[in-house]
């Protein structure tokens, strides 16, 4: 069976090697830069989601991984072995394909054992192995078909027992349900997460769909221009952002750009052009410089008609006045956009909390927005 | 006009115009030619007989009509040469047909794995032969190929044979000369199936633990499979009844059919054997159309 059912070595021996680092790995295509020397940890067992607009080099990584591409600079350590040379059919990787790559010549069952077979695995065995994974994705009684003759989903189902059937260290999917319609994608990725924690496998999800890479993933790579602008889990990733990018990436924010003036018990005061003078906790991370941007979710703002109820110290919340001009209904939240006096636009969006609700604001009507210093992020321009 | 009828008269005419060509243009010559194939020889202009005139009234065309016989058949069937020559016409076909395979195959594998800029300058170098006419493409063979022509010239300045080899007239020359002018009919079909060829199949093929070979064996060949249909088909049948390679480039002493077709009609003026010959002919091609057509039509069902 070879590198299916072999423990390798080095992994007993160095117990902190995790299952795959990527060192300093860089790719140019031409004279474009498509990965830029990325290093990142992988640890057993992870569901790892490579997150980016298209273009990101996301696509490149993962191709390296697979062995599609070789990377012009740095490592890819398998348990502590180089593989970044090593051609894509001996290595103990596997990838689901964003087209599935189904072949088109052969039916369900000999794709799924197309891998097997390659390994020379005993029929009987080979035979035990189809029926288990067939069982796995909900395919029993459609071994027969064709690709052709199964619905996407089904072909998707058929794609990912193909590419788990060998067992494989890692498995790599590159925008493993994009071609899904989103009611399918829902029960899917569900699927996909129960099947990832019942094999134990290592998962690299590609997608450029932010709410699927935070369902499934315990930690998110972001990538800009060929290089990771952040890992992080999901919340840290969507409450603290490293750098405006992220934060502007993942999720919707207000951006107010300003300067800090006073520095004093954890406290920033920013004084801005269109929002006036904002208090913000100070982040552990934060360079010298003076010009930063204050980054606001839009579900942290609260909006009142009156100034809230209790009678805040100075500097303890933020408190800015404005009109609503523009009002979006979307169901479960409502999304409203105040021109603050000081000139500023601010979005804040509001929980639809009851049927008819008494935080239902008009167009041009007068409001005051507020939110506390914890909910500023203060970073980098 | 109901939902139903989708037509209307101008695609209708459309949809009907091919089948009037069908008709017009092979269905009532074919229909000569087996009249003709009925009829019985004779010395006189035009050399066979019954003629039918529609002039003349019920009784002599029904007599025309009882004069036909199948006697022209029973010759081609009782008669060894024709036998042979049919024999000859399906082996030399097959066999310029799987070396048509075996050298277009590769040809039409790296078009396809050309970079995509590429592609049309190669497609056109495939082509091109077509601008000059067949018929001098062949005679520059004869050119090449005689006692003291460039292949000879060549293969003694390399020492490569000390006395010029004899390649006219023999069934080498032939096949160089079949191989030569079909080339394009098998490369072609094959190029359109490899170039469709999703790359990320023979991606998965590797990542699954195929080996470069293996992929080849296990995905790329059995997707070729319709194409290599197609120009096996293409090149066989016509290769059938070719009658101008062999007829300038091999010996004389074995005919293949459309030869032996061409001495009845020019040489021994017996145009009702030589009708017949070209019925049989037909008959014969029709097999391999037959299976390509169930093939083809088990490909359509299966999508």
């Amino acid at each position: 069976m070879g590198p299916l059912s072999e423990t390798t070595p080095q992994a007993s021996a160095d117990a902190a090697l995790p299952l795959l680092r990527i060192d300093t790995v860089g790719k140019q295509f031409g004279g474009f830069t498509a990965v830029d020397g990325v290093s990142l940890d992988i640890k057993a067992g992870e569901f790892f989601a490579l997150l980016g607009p298209s273009g990101c080099g996301k696509t490149t990584l993962l191709r390296m991984l697979a062995g599609f591409e070789t990377p012009d600079t740095g490592r890819i350590l398998l348990h502590g072995e180089d593989v970044a040379r090593m051609p894509p059919h001996q290595r103990p990787v596997n990838m689901m394909f964003q087209s599935y790559a189904l072949f088109p010549h052969l039916n369900v069952r000999d794709n799924i054992a197309f891998g097997l077979r390659r390994a020379g695995m005993p029929r009987a065995e080979i035979n035990a192995r189809v029926a288990e994974l067939l069982a796995l994705v909900r395919l029993e009684g459609l071994e027969k078909r064709r690709p052709e003759q199964l619905s996407g989903g089904q072909r998707q189902r058929v794609a990912l027992a193909r590419a788990v059937a060998r067992r494989p260290q890692l498995l790599l999917l590159d925008e493993p349900l994009a071609a899904l319609d989103k009611k399918l994608r829902d029960s899917t990725q569900r699927e996909l997460l129960a099947l990832q924690r019942k094999l134990g496998l290592t998962f690299i999800v590609v997608t450029h769909d932010q709410d699927e890479a935070m369902t499934l993933a315990d930690r998110i790579g972001v990538m800009n221009a060929g290089r990771l602008a952040q890992v992080a889990t999901p919340r840290q990733l969507y409450e603290e952002p490293r750098s405006r990018w992220v934060a502007e990436f993942v999720g919707d924010v207000n951006i107010i750009e300003g300067r800090i003036e006073t520095r004093e018990a954890g406290r920033l005061r920013v004084t801005t052009q269109g929002a006036g003078a904002l208090t913000a906790l100070a982040p552990r991370h934060l360079g010298d410089a003076a010009d930063v941007c204050v980054a606001i979710r839009p579900e942290k703002i609260r909006v009142s008609q009156r100034a809230p109820a209790q009678d805040f110290a100075a500097g303890t919340i933020n408190r800015l006045e404005g009109t609503i001009a523009n009002v979006s209904y979307l169901g479960s939240v409502s999304s409203y956009t105040i021109a603050l006096d000081g000139g500023a636009t601010l979005r804040a969006s509001l929980a639809n909390a009851a049927r008819v609700s008494a935080d239902a604001y008009a167009v041009g009507q007068r409001v005051t927005a507020w939110f506390a210093p914890e909910d500023c992020i203060v970073l980098d321009r | 006009m109901s939902a139903r009828n989708i037509f209307t008269r101008p695609a209708r005419l459309a949809a009907i115009a091919p089948y009037g060509w069908m008709v017009l243009f092979f269905l009532v010559p074919f229909g000569f030619v087996l009249k003709l194939s009925l009829s019985q020889v004779v010395n006189a202009q035009p050399p066979y007989l019954p003629v039918f005139d529609l002039g003349a009234g019920w009784q002599v065309l029904f007599a025309a009509f009882s004069a036909l016989s199948l006697d022209n058949f029973r010759l081609l069937l009782s008669d060894n040469l024709y036998l042979m020559a049919g024999l000859r016409s399906l082996t030399v076909a097959a066999t310029a047909t799987a070396l048509l395979l075996l050298i277009g195959y590769p040809i039409a594998y790296a078009m396809a794995r050309l970079p995509r800029r590429w592609q049309p300058l190669a497609m056109m170098l495939v082509i091109v032969p077509f601008w000059t006419s067949f018929l001098i493409r062949v005679y520059a063979w004869i050119n090449i190929l005689q006692h003291d022509g460039l292949l000879n010239q060549v293969l003694l300045a390399l020492h490569i044979v000390s006395e010029p080899v004899v390649w006219l007239s023999t069934d080498t020359a032939m096949y160089i000369g079949m191989v030569y002018s079909y080339l394009p009919f098998m490369i072609l079909p094959l190029y359109a199936t490899l170039s469709k060829l999703d790359p990320a199949l023979l991606e998965a093929a590797a990542d699954l633990g195929s080996s470069p070979l293996q992929s080849f064996w296990r995905v790329t060949l059995p997707l070729s499979l319709p194409g290599v249909g197609a120009g096996a088909l293409l090149c066989f049948i016509p290769l059938v009844g070719e009658f101008v390679i062999p007829d300038l480039l091999a010996g004389s002493d074995s005919l293949m059919i459309g030869q032996t077709l061409w001495l009845e009609f020019f040489t021994n003026r017996d145009w009702p054997v030589a009708a017949a010959t070209a019925v049989m002919l037909l008959l014969i091609l029709l097999l391999p159309l037959v299976i390509y057509d169930r093939f083809q039509r088990r490909q359509m069902v299966r999508s």
